[in-house]
């Protein structure tokens, strides 16, 4: 059997290095289409269209948590009439934060982070290295990679999982969504995440099974590596509502 | 010169993927233009009762019964929702733009076809949602389509503010979504799918306003949902955002120390970003057509440009302008009315770069033609009444009267129809294959344009004699008993105007059909779209892909054999 020894050293593929993508921008490069000219599937374009469709999906996840953020500060601002003291008085309120619990669900959630990066790397390997694994005969010795993803799928679920203990104990200490202001944005805010996190982990959950539903690898790298820039942002907003929410009482 | 493909994409096989769940943006597009042309008469329908209501309070209507005051209501905030929402945000962008902004770029496609499907599928379930709230207890929700709390915010303050509320909540939620989807393939394709040679400055300025439509949506449409979920929060979770300390027939509710301001303020940053969500698409198109008929090229390309971009951009700074009347400080309130009327600036560019065009101009009178004359003329008409608004101390005498009725339907309103029907006259042709009939066009237009401002111009005099808006009737009231008849005069040129609807209705239908074949550039336009088929085939160009050497206006160019020069035709010396 033969054996496909590389021009270039593979191995740095996808280790930092970003991979061979087409020209960008329209209008000048004469591409057209997807495929147009050639009939096989861009990829390249596709994965440069997909970045660019995240970016704006970002934008608008990025106006949401602004404006929640804005009516989170004007309403811990805002007096409510007392009529006891027949004066105007602050409602605002506290919330225990079940620090530890959410400290442990951040570690999580960054460390996912990291292990969703080594699987976005180890699926732009492999897409890159595709065609060559197609010649018949050629082999490229150990073909047994590291679950990255499915860990990274592990401690998003995991992550999610402390959210919801986070919530049961909010709830055993006595703090529901309607208890004050403070406890109804804490809610908001942390489910709101969840939510958006939540498509993340479907998006991977897709991708684990690309294989299984025989897609190409490279229409798999795509998922993957959108899911891992999206799941980047959701660690950094997990960063920034956890500070709002415990520095900004 | 276009460069031939070797791979020519087959459209679907079989209904329910051609038609139904297709993912051609030609077929959503029109699922999106019949889907606006539902919702527009379900709105002038709401307009038609409401306008007998003001005239005859008591009369009974066949099957309908006698309109109360709160069905008056729920009248005014379904009317204005479903024509805000479901018409002039959903025809111009969902219907026009998918259909023609991939082709006016030379792409195959949107971007991403499946999440283009899916967003006028989620349009479609908003819809269904939002005309649902008829039909459950209670009715539909009473606290108009600003949905200004704490009216809506409270189950207990009406017959409409139960369920009808929050299926009303729930369809503006579902319509963010479906617009957001839609603002990202709309940025995505425009960036990433252009053909070669059209770069950003040979784009068509209908490209151009979808463009800026879709940021204004991207960034506007998520604040809307934020602010949607807050108001479900204070409805069914017992929260208090806007919610302040409320007594509702004598109950003292739980809520206490939430602002209805705040509503108002997340509201409204969405709200007036999308009144240009609704007008730019018809700036767009006005200005291909002005330049088309005129014969000429578009006076200003650049300026027509970056006004509209400025427009986009100061409508995100102008929000306060709508709260004057809340008690903002007076330094706030100078701040929004100078960035207000900033805006007239770059409206009048456009304005005097359109009358440019046409001056001196081999001008063709076709019906797109008149309703793009007819849309400078409302833009102006309805836009020189917006300085007056932005000064505070005059906003506060008109804001609840009429005035800010006339203002608002002459200038989002009628002047974005008259821009949708300038679409539809005009790209008729080429999505359906034959021509509409022109005496037709040219009768709904005029009875159009004339019962129009029959119907919205009183009502700046009604505003400034003090007659109140949201009223039901004004039999009661003994100074506003007197304008009553004024009153009267434009209920009967509403029953006109709208009657003429089904002169273009008629056209439509029967041109779709019957109409003469079309040509593939009937209008001897410029544009990419008159280049390829009529209508056009899946992947739009047959295989072929468009290389683009010249501006989208070149027309009266000397020395050219024809009056027009198409963006496809070869390179000259000029080009360069």
């Amino acid at each position: 059997m033969a054996t496909y020894t590389p021009s270039t050293p593979i191995d740095h593929i996808g280790h930092g290095h970003k991979p061979p993508m087409p020209p960008a921008g329209g209008g000048d490069d004469g591409r057209g289409g997807d495929g147009a000219n050639s009939g096989a599937p861009n990829y390249g374009a596709r994965l440069r269209r997909a970045r660019l469709g995240l970016i704006c999906g970002l934008a608008t996840v990025c106006m949401v948590f602004i404006s929640l953020t804005s009516a989170r500060i004007v309403r811990r601002g805002l007096p409510t009439f007392d009529g006891a003291s027949n004066s105007y008085v602050r409602d605002w309120g506290r919330v225990d934060l079940p620090w530890l619990l959410l400290a442990i669900n951040t570690a999580v959630l960054l460390v996912s982070s990291v292990t969703m990066e080594f699987a976005r790397r180890q699926a732009a390997r492999e897409a890159a290295l595709a065609p060559v694994k197609s010649i018949p005969g050629v082999s490229l010795g150990d073909e047994r990679s590291f679950p990255w993803l499915g860990i990274t799928v592990f401690l998003g679920i995991s992550f999610l999982a402390g959210q919801w203990l986070a919530w049961g104990e909010l709830h055993a200490r006595g703090f529901f969504v309607d208890t004050n202001p403070n406890s109804s944005f804490v809610f908001l805010l942390t489910i709101a995440h969840a939510v958006h996190l939540c498509g993340g982990v479907i998006a991977l959950l897709w991708a684990a099974s690309a294989s299984l539903l025989r897609k190409p690898v490279e229409a798999r790298r795509i998922v993957v590596d959108i899911t891992a820039w999206y799941w980047h942002f959701m660690a950094v907003l997990w960063v920034y509502v956890f500070a709002l929410l415990g520095f900004a009482r | 010169m276009a460069t031939p493909a070797s791979v020519h994409a087959h459209a679907p096989q079989g209904f329910i993927r051609r038609y139904i769940f297709s993912l051609d943006h030609k077929v959503i597009g029109l699922q999106y233009f019949f889907l606006a042309l539902t919702a527009v008469f379900v709105g002038m329908f709401l307009s038609l009762l409401m306008r007998i209501h003001l005239i005859w309070p008591t009369a009974v209507l066949p099957l309908i019964g006698t309109i109360q005051p709160e069905t008056y209501l729920s009248l005014l905030t379904m009317h204005g929702t479903i024509m805000v929402f479901f018409v002039l945000t959903t025809a111009p962008q969902g219907g026009f733009g998918n259909y023609f902004l991939p082709i006016q770029i030379g792409a195959p496609d949107m971007a991403f076809p499946v999440l283009n499907m899916l967003s006028f599928w989620t349009t479609f379930v908003g819809f269904v949602v939002i005309i649902c709230a008829f039909f459950v207890t209670g009715g539909a929700p009473l606290h108009g389509w600003t949905g200004y709390a704490p009216l809506s915010a409270l189950p207990s303050a009406g017959p409409g503010e139960q369920l009808g509320a929050d299926l009303w909540i729930t369809s503006i939620a579902i319509f963010c979504i479906a617009s957001l989807m839609g603002a990202l393939n709309f940025l995505t394709t425009t960036l990433d799918m252009r053909a070669k040679g059209m770069t950003l400055m040979r784009m068509p300025l209908t490209v151009w306003s979808w463009f800026i439509t879709a940021i204004l949506g991207l960034l506007a449409f998520g604040v809307l949902l934020s602010a949607g979920i807050l108001l479900l929060m204070d409805r069914n979770l017992g929260t208090s955002f806007y919610v302040p300390l409320v007594v509702v027939n004598g109950v003292v509710l739980g809520h206490k120390g939430g602002s209805p301001l705040l509503w108002q303020h997340l509201f409204w940053f969405f709200g007036h970003p999308e009144v240009y969500i609704a007008i730019l698409p018809g700036m767009g198109v006005t200005s291909q057509i002005l330049s088309t008929f005129s014969r000429k090229p578009i006076f200003g390309y650049r300026a027509m440009v970056y006004a509209m971009l400025s427009i986009g951009f100061l409508g995100f700074m102008v929000w306060g302008h709508h709260m004057f009347m809340s008690g903002m400080s007076p330094y706030s309130a100078f701040a929004f009315s100078i960035l207000t009327m900033c805006i007239g600036v770059p409206s009048a560019i456009k304005t005097f770069n359109w009358l440019g065009t046409m001056y001196k101009g081999r001008i063709r009178f076709q019906t797109p033609m008149l309703y793009a004359i007819g849309f400078v003329s409302l833009f102006v008409s309805g836009g020189l009444s917006g300085p007056f608004l932005a000064q505070p101390v005059l906003d506060i005498q008109l804001h609840d009267t009429y005035f800010v009725v006339g203002h608002f339907h002459l200038i989002m309103g009628v002047a974005a129809i008259f821009g949708i029907f300038a679409a539809t006259y005009y790209w008729f042709p080429k999505m359906f294959g034959r021509m509409m009939n022109e005496t037709l066009g040219k009768l709904h237009f005029f009875i159009t344009l004339a019962g129009t401002y029959a119907i919205f111009m009183p009502m700046h005099y009604l505003g400034m004699a003090g007659q109140t808006r949201r009223y039901s009737q004004f039999t009661e009231v003994a100074y506003q008993t007197k304008l009553i008849p004024l009153q009267t005069f434009m209920t009967y040129a509403a029953f006109v105007t709208i009657a003429a609807q089904f002169i273009f209705v008629i056209n439509l239908f029967w041109s779709m059909f019957k109409g003469p074949k079309a040509s593939d550039n009937p209008w001897e336009a410029t544009t990419l779209e008159w280049t390829t088929a009529t209508p056009p085939p899946h992947d739009n160009f047959g295989g072929v892909t468009p290389v683009v050497n010249h501006g989208p206006y070149e027309y009266g160019v000397p020395g050219a054999a024809r009056d027009y020069v198409m963006q496809t035709d070869p390179a000259t010396a000029a080009t360069h």
